[in-house]
């Protein structure tokens, strides 16, 4: 396995953000009621984090580790800021619905996440990949995510009515509290899948792969 | 100078602890509140710190938004300025703290750093900037959200505390996955309590 293929499949999968790493479900989580607005800010991110880490790879060997984290956070406000001001002027109407979310992918953890595990110690190209892997790894999930949120308290995909007038909208869809019920069961399923494939790859049933280590 | 919203001061701190909590509404800070929650000590530590945070940056960047940013016209380099006054503000405490307890500077000490990426923090200043609050207002608001995150961050640890002792959770579902759940029934809650007051 190629070294890029390996990036980008650590990035979907063996790796992937949410699933593994458990890191930036703060900021986009709150927009994923809707699949319009959550396609802007997973593209939003992917990019952020593809270019700041390509950015923070290439200046790596200049970079005093002392000051690390205050480059990388102002690398990163840099693109941020391209989007907000690309989404300002081109899409004024999802700016204002996105709010501070834009502004908090600053923030989010992904990005630092990435710069700090990945970019400070390889290649820019190879970074650049990394950063686009992690950034729809994270994605894929919050489309699916909203397409289900959407789905069922709107009855809509991406603002096109679905289903008839029958149906009954599932209010708490809408609402804080599904999104957090919805990552965890997406969680389970890939626990579950991932301690089957590893079961079956070492053909020893007694030690299916637990997810993270916990104690008790 | 600002057409700040008709909100009394009592009831936006309520409102910010309860209703439009920022972390089970707004999803803000929800890394570091995975993480941190496994322990009960850390836990409170990093409420108080984020509390303490919190409100002191949200009353600095309200200078600085409407004294600095505003007449300069430089809004398109707010997020930078913010995200710099954030750290400036934790470096600062830091060293207080570290000069006046060494006590609590040894308790409090390694949370003060993650708090620059704490999305909790900038969350709180952008809503402020958003929402136009004057600066009372601002000021309680930003205490609010850090107390209604301290007060989220106490009860998960809490509940986890039983939570991680209990073997009768599927493998699966495991550490962030019962969590996310049991984040999602704070939340649920919590919204209950929207009737009683509202803001924005």
């Amino acid at each position: 396995m190629s070294a890029s293929s390996k990036v980008i499949k650590d990035g979907l999968w063996y790796n992937n953000p949410i699933f593994v790493q458990v890191l930036g479900i703060c900021s986009t989580l709150a927009v994923t009621n809707n699949l319009r607005n959550t396609l802007i800010m997973v593209l939003g991110v992917s990019f952020a984090t593809s270019m700041g880490s390509l950015t923070l790879s290439a200046l790596r060997e200049f970079i005093p580790r002392k000051v690390r984290m205050i480059v990388q956070v102002l690398v990163l406000s840099f693109y941020v800021i391209i989007i907000d001001i690309v989404l300002r002027a081109y899409q004024p109407a999802i700016s204002k619905q996105l709010g501070p979310y834009v502004g908090l992918i600053i923030t989010n953890c992904i990005l630092m996440g990435r710069a700090e595990a990945f970019a400070a110690s390889n290649p820019p190209g190879l970074a650049f990949l990394d950063g686009l892997a992690n950034g729809f790894g994270y994605g894929w999930v919050l489309l699916v995510v909203a397409a289900i949120r959407e789905f069922l308290g709107f009855g809509s995909l991406f603002g096109f009515k679905i289903v008839g007038d029958g149906f009954t909208p599932w209010t708490i869809m809408v609402m804080a509290p599904s999104a957090f019920f919805l990552v965890a069961i997406a969680l389970w399923i890939a626990n579950n899948y991932k301690a089957k494939a590893e079961a079956a790859k070492k053909a020893a049933p007694g030690s299916p792969g637990a997810p993270a280590p916990q104690k008790g | 100078m600002i057409d700040a919203p008709n909100v009394g001061l009592l009831s936006l701190f309520l409102a910010s602890i309860l209703t439009s909590n920022v972390l089970l509404a707004n999803f803000l800070g929800t890394c570091s509140f995975i993480s941190i929650s496994k322990d009960f000590k850390s836990s409170m530590g990093l409420g108080i710190a984020v509390t303490l945070v919190i409100g002191i940056t949200a009353a600095v960047c309200w200078v600085v938004l409407y004294y600095i940013i505003e007449p300069l016209g430089i809004e398109y380099l707010s997020f930078i300025i913010f995200i710099i006054v954030i750290a400036g503000v934790v470096q600062m405490l830091e060293m207080i703290i570290d000069r006046f307890s060494p006590a609590l500077y040894m308790a409090l000490g390694i949370f003060l750093p993650l708090i620059t990426v704490n999305c909790a923090v900038l969350g709180v200043i952008l809503f402020m900037q958003i929402r136009k609050y004057n600066f009372p207002q601002a000021v309680v608001f930003g205490f609010g959200s850090g107390a209604g995150w301290w007060l989220a961050i106490m009860l998960l640890a809490s509940i986890r505390r039983k939570l991680d002792a209990n073997n009768a959770v599927p493998a699966g579902l495991k550490g962030t996955g019962i969590t996310l759940v049991t984040i999602g029934f704070m939340a649920m809650a919590f919204v209950g309590f929207s009737g009683m007051i509202a803001v924005q």
